[in-house]
């Protein structure tokens, strides 16, 4: 009984000594702060004392050159393919195509663009960055970007439209596809369009593309699909 | 009692960079870095805080009693500024002469309680009525060996005027006592007579070793009488919300944070005056380095009167970073150990060494 009472005395005092003796430690350390640097840095494992904080708007860690954030597509490179929004397990892209009458240009690697994109929205919010659609794109155009600070006041604000067409053009394009149509109607009966697997190999000839060609993902992803749904 | 004028600004000064140095060491402690945006490395954060909350409806809970709740905060901090009138500011600026200065300032501070339960009955709410509560239980466990640690330093000094305290812990003591001797320790048979060289030697810490330890006593025991952590159980955050002052918003519970860290710079002051020497400077007299006259200065002359101030103050910042640094470590107490620290613990402790300075004060004479 008395026993304890001494201990307790004794191991209150060595106990609250340690104890302050942590926190000063702690406060001595202070004046070392972390420097803003990746885990790519060797220095990384390094700095094991002083302030953590990272005030982040003044500085941030930089980020790996493969980081996962904001999407964004070069859409003079998007050949309109639908591969994208397929393959998007949350179905946050929506593409609404025009088909042109004629290739209306190339693309930075050659493959030929015989589709309009009249709206390319990214709805950014619900994306999960999981970077499918960067994967399946066959031109390379979607990409995912370094920048990951792009909160918005108003959800809307977060869909990101990438097309790039006026009312007007998408109506005259509309109008143009609708005369083609007709016309060919006339002339040729049973042309049904073939469907077209890849739509990134060697620009195929003057062979029409359907609007939207079928995409088989492949199995893998395909998996991912049926869980997601 | 001119020092009123020293003092109702000093606190609000001190209660805005106490607040900001809190946090900052708080912060330190924890490895973060505190507050950092308003003024250079958040130095204004304080006062823009101090702005928001003058800005705030004065909030009166409808069930509550109203006339109490609105009186309790001021009642708080004028109790706790009352027991400011008695401390000396430098060697000649003193407080009020009482002759039994020390035991008004005891009997007024512990008042403060009567301030916190209006607070929380009036509040009306069972957080508030809770801290309140455990507030009476945890000032009556800690007054008595406070007061027991102040008694040590009164049995040794022989008197209760804080001024006359201040003046026997340096080498001026004979302008208030002309024929008293300091011997080094206290202990008269040594026969070392230190009067003269002064500086810490002289400090009542030294002069009784075995005061620090008292000292110990006394500094857990203020903890608690200002209800900072481990002791705060009245306001305890975690389980009652604010305890007492759950109900206090804007002005009236800024007014209770000043009571609070007026009570926090009051113990301070009262620990340094009665334990390590009060206004006097450090360095003692060695051979004809008289550095105690230097640092010290003369009392009445100008050059006196800014360092005694100076080691006054500098000692009392000391001993808030000591509370604060206590306060960011230790985890807050239950209240079964805060009662049992305090009765089995430092009350018997407190009456022991009031028995061994009764001894020491033989030898001193
Ligand atoms: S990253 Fe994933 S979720 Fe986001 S748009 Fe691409 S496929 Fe959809
Ligand atoms: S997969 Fe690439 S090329 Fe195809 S529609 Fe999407 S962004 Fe355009």
């Amino acid at each position: 009984m008395i026993s304890t009472y001494w201990q307790n005395i004794k191991s209150a005092f060595s106990t609250s000594l340690s104890g302050l003796k942590t926190t000063f430690k702690h406060f001595v350390e202070a004046r070392h702060v972390h420097k803003p640097v990746g885990i790519s840095s060797p220095d990384y494992f390094n700095q094991d004392k002083g302030i953590m904080t990272l005030s982040y708007p003044h500085e941030s860690l930089p980020i790996p050159d493969n980081g996962r954030y904001k999407l964004h597509n070069e859409i003079d490179d998007c050949i309109v393919c639908d591969k994208c929004a397929k393959v998007c397990p949350v179905d946050c892209i929506d593409i609404e195509p025009i088909r042109a009458v004629s290739e209306i240009g190339k693309t930075s690697d050659g493959t030929s663009k015989r589709i309009h994109a009249a709206k390319f929205d990214i709805d950014m919010a619900k994306c999960c960055f999981c970077g499918l659609c960067t994967t399946v794109c066959p031109t390379e155009c979607l990409t995912m970007t370094k920048s990951f600070d792009f909160s918005e006041y108003d959800v809307d604000d977060h869909t990101y439209s990438f097309a790039t067409m006026t009312p007007l053009e998408i109506l005259t394009k509309k109008k143009e596809l609708e005369e083609f149509e007709a016309s060919k109607k006339k002339t040729q009966e049973a042309a049904a369009p073939k469907t077209e697997r890849k739509a990134d190999s060697e620009p195929s000839a003057e062979k029409k593309k359907p609007a939207k060609p079928v995409f088989r993902p492949r199995p893998m992803i395909k998996k991912k699909k049926d869980g997601d749904a | 009692m001119s020092t009123i004028i020293f003092f109702l600004p000093y606190l609000l000064i001190v209660v805005i960079f106490a607040v900001y140095g809190e946090r900052k060491i708080s912060a330190f402690i924890q490895d973060r870095l505190g507050p950092m945006e308003v003024g250079y490395y958040g130095i204004l954060q304080s006062i823009a805080d101090l702005l928001k909350l003058i800005q705030k409806e004065d909030i009166v809970p409808k069930a509550a009693d109203k006339k109490l709740f609105l009186v309790a905060p001021i009642l708080i901090f004028v109790i706790v500024f009352a027991g400011f009138s008695l401390l000396p500011v430098t060697s000649s600026w003193h407080g009020a002469t009482a002759e039994t200065g020390i035991f008004f300032l005891l009997a007024i501070v512990s008042l403060d309680v009567i301030g916190i339960i209006m607070a929380g009955w009036a509040s009306n709410n069972k957080y508030a009525l809770l801290g309140a509560v455990r507030s009476a239980a945890q000032i009556i466990a800690y007054e008595v060996p406070l007061t027991l640690s102040v008694l040590c330093v009164i049995v040794l000094t022989q008197t209760l005027d804080l001024q006359t305290i201040s003046y026997q812990q340096g080498i001026w003591v004979n302008q208030v006592e002309p024929d008293s001797v300091n011997y080094l320790f206290g202990l008269m048979s040594i026969g070392i007579d230190i009067t003269n060289v002064g500086g810490i030697l002289s400090w009542n810490v030294v002069r009784m070793p075995f005061l620090f330890l008292v000292w110990v006593i006394f500094f857990i025991a203020s903890l608690a009488e200002c209800n900072r952590a481990p002791f705060d159980l009245p306001e305890a955050e975690s389980e009652l919300v604010a305890g007492f002052q759950t109900e206090y918003s804007g002005f009236r519970w800024s007014i209770i944070m000043l009571a609070e860290y007026g009570m926090m710079l009051l113990v301070s002051i009262l620990g340094v005056i009665l334990f390590y020497g009060s206004w006097n400077t450090p360095f003692p007299n060695i051979g004809s380095f008289k550095l105690a006259e230097w640092t010290g200065g003369l009392p009445g002359t100008t050059s006196g009167n800014i360092l005694s101030a100076f080691w006054l103050i500098s000692k009392t910042s000391l001993m808030i970073f000591l509370q604060m640094w206590v306060r960011w470590t230790f985890p807050r107490v239950r209240i079964d150990q805060l009662m049992s620290i305090g009765w089995k613990y430092l009350t018997p402790f407190a009456l022991f060494f009031l028995l061994l300075c009764g001894v020491w004060r033989l030898l001193m004479i």
